[in-house]
């Protein structure tokens, strides 16, 4: 993630005028940095010209090495380290061994995936996560622009979120 | 708003039916007079004295008749008909009930979607409920079977089974599931009696649904809607029911020694997964030939969704039931995995199932691309459909053919005798009205579906 220090805010009161700022902010150059809003928006996505998450691929690598290390695990024990025959089986019985690999493969899945997440969105222990306007989680969608990545002046980009129909449009600082 | 659309089934869509349906009676035929004299060496030297005693023969005997058995040995030999006709009598039973699973598969998609108010499938609900038409087909095909091949196909209808001196306690302990009210041995009034309820009482749900859902579509409003609803609802308690009872009688009681409490789940998954490959390939195709405009990616995606979680449902429940078996290692239960898996004969097509049913869809439809990209679709929705005939296959086979069983002309003849004769029946139906209803009130809904 970028972390520039200079932010202008769109704050907007309904999604469909947030759809269409969006579309009008992007047309006329203005690179956007992120978009906030309370619920999820549909296709907002896409108005952004967001590529697809990686989210998923660490999901499925943290999952496969689940898989991994849970057979490997329990043939390494069971198989190889001291075998032992378990109601009349192999040493190494392969669908016994499968609720312990899918749940391991769930759980380091699910685990990873959180923990990815977290990292990405700045909320690791040790990240400041920044807060452009407590109201996004209460009732305002915000559009944040990065003033330090964009060539437009502050009063340009300011007139034009103003005219795409935001509410309020908020100048700040982080250090 | 959105204009009506009318699936036009064309001359040359039926003419390329029937002449599947042609090549698979050819094949059919092929295969079956190849049976005889080809390598199943057993030929027809049983057919003509049923009481004869073979020792020694075992390979020519289906497994349920005799390695499960505790009570009586070798002088319960059904030999029955040929191996010849019984393999074409277990096919044609595995065909029934595939195919009749399919049709009431359809009726529950539609139900489902009524009973849990979903907007997005009100563009394609039409299609699985299409399917419904094939169930008075099916009854009177399998009342058929049943009545010409039952003793080839079910051991328990053998009436010696049931008496007191020699006779097989296990099978008499189930005796009234099958012949009640009536003494083992009798006419099975019991069985038949489900058999008719099941098919009437989904046959006239499915009436009802149909005709309440064509009368929404000329009346618009929410009026039929909510009847749709409660109809639905009193559907799917039925379905619950008796898809369960009617895996029993039509596909366990075949291994009539051996019984699984996941059975009932474990076919209704198998008969979903086909179903929902199936709608979904037809809509793939339909939207092919220009129909379909309001169905976009976002409700192939769905579908594609329904078909991936749904196989790994079905593969979460075929190794529930195969894990307790295979752990506890009791050998009532354990015989029906030897037959299949510890088999050389069917060994193949146990390890086929799992890939074809299991890793295929879960690997390929994994992204989300995969899902929404026709392409892919294509190819994973038939090989669903074709997996879960063979799962069936597994199910019967083995008890009811044993090694005389395979797969050849006889079982690719008869699988495109009965695809080409639902997908005539249903595409038939589907052309009698439009394609999706223009005044469902969850239609604008579906139209701005996204995800």
């Amino acid at each position: 993630m970028s972390q520039g220090t200079n932010y202008i805010l769109g704050v907007y009161e309904d999604e469909d005028v947030l759809m269409r700022a969006i579309t009008t902010v992007r047309e006329s150059g203005v690179k956007i940095e992120e978009v906030y809003s309370p619920f999820p928006v549909h296709g907002i996505d896409d108005v952004l010209g967001y590529k697809r998450s990686w989210l998923s691929l660490a999901a499925f690598l943290f999952g496969i090495t689940g898989t991994c290390l849970a057979l490997t695990m329990m043939v390494g024990m069971m198989g190889v380290d001291w075998p032992m025959i378990i109601g009349g089986k192999d040493y190494i019985p392969i669908p016994s061994f499968i609720p312990v690999t899918f749940e391991m493969t769930v759980l380091l899945a699910s685990f990873g995936m959180v923990g990815t997440f977290f990292v990405t969105s700045n909320l690791k222990p040790w990240g400041k996560p920044r807060i452009y306007d407590i109201r996004i989680t209460d009732d305002k969608h915000v559009m944040a622009i990065d003033l330090d990545g964009n060539d437009k002046a502050e009063s340009e980009i300011k007139s034009l979120l103003e005219g795409s129909g935001a509410s309020e449009v908020n100048s700040k600082k982080f250090d | 708003m959105v204009t009506e659309e009318r699936f036009e089934f064309t001359v040359t869509a039926k003419k390329q039916l029937v002449i599947t349906l042609l090549v698979g009676v050819v094949l059919s035929v092929l295969g079956y007079f190849t049976l005889g004299s080809g390598s199943h060496g057993h030929g027809h030297d049983h057919s003509s004295d049923h009481s004869e005693v073979v020792e020694g023969d075992q390979g020519s005997e289906p497994y349920g008749a005799e390695s499960a058995e505790t009570d009586h040995g070798d002088h319960h030999g059904h030999h029955g008909s040929s191996p010849s006709v019984k393999r074409l009598l277990s096919n044609l039973w595995i065909n029934n009930v595939f195919f009749a699973g399919l049709a009431i598969i359809g009726v529950f998609f539609f139900a489902i979607q009524y009973a849990a108010q979903a907007g997005w499938s009100a563009g394609i609900k039409r299609i699985p409920l299409a399917f419904g038409n094939w169930l008075p087909i099916a009854f009177v095909l399998m009342l058929v079977v049943f009545m010409v091949g039952g003793h080839d196909i079910f051991h328990w209808t053998h009436s010696d089974l049931y008496a007191e001196e020699g006779g097989d306690k296990i099978v008499q302990g189930k005796a009234p599931y099958f012949f009640w009210p009536l003494e083992g041995g009798e006419f099975p009034l019991f069985w038949i009696g489900r058999l008719v309820i099941f098919f009437t009482v989904w046959f006239l749900l499915f009436r009802k649904l149909r005709s309440l859902a064509f009368s929404e579509d000329i009346e618009g409003g929410t009026v039929q809607w909510y009847k749709l609803r409660s109809t639905s609802a009193i559907f799917l308690v039925f379905f619950a029911v008796s898809s369960s009872m009617a895996a029993w009688d039509w596909v366990m009681s075949i291994d009539v020694h051996w019984f699984s409490t996941m059975f009932g789940w474990y076919s209704f998954a198998s008969w979903w997964v086909a179903g929902l490959a199936l709608t979904l390939f037809i809509v793939l195709l339909l939207k092919d030939k220009g129909y379909l405009s309001i169905v976009n990616a976002n409700h192939i995606h769905d579908l594609g969704k329904f078909v991936f979680a749904f196989s790994v449902f079905w593969t979460y429940v075929w190794f529930s039931q195969f894990l307790l078996i295979y752990y506890a290692h009791i050998p009532e239960e354990t015989v029906y995995f030897l037959e299949r898996w510890k088999d050389d004969h069917y060994a193949p097509v146990f390890y086929i199932n799992l890939i074809i049913n299991f890793f295929f869809p879960f690997l390929v439809l994994m992204t989300r691309d995969a899902k929404r990209h026709s392409r892919i679709l294509k190819v994973v929705c038939p090989a669903v459909v074709f997996g879960h005939w063979l799962d069936f296959y597994l199910m019967v086979s083995p008890g009811t053919v044993g090694h005389n069983g395979g797969f050849g002309f006889l079982e690719i003849g008869l699988i495109l005798i009965y695809l080409s004769a639902f997908l005539f029946v249903a595409l038939n139906a589907l052309s009698k009205a439009p394609l999706f209803a223009k005044n469902h009130p969850m239609l604008n809904e579906s139209l701005h579906h996204h995800i």
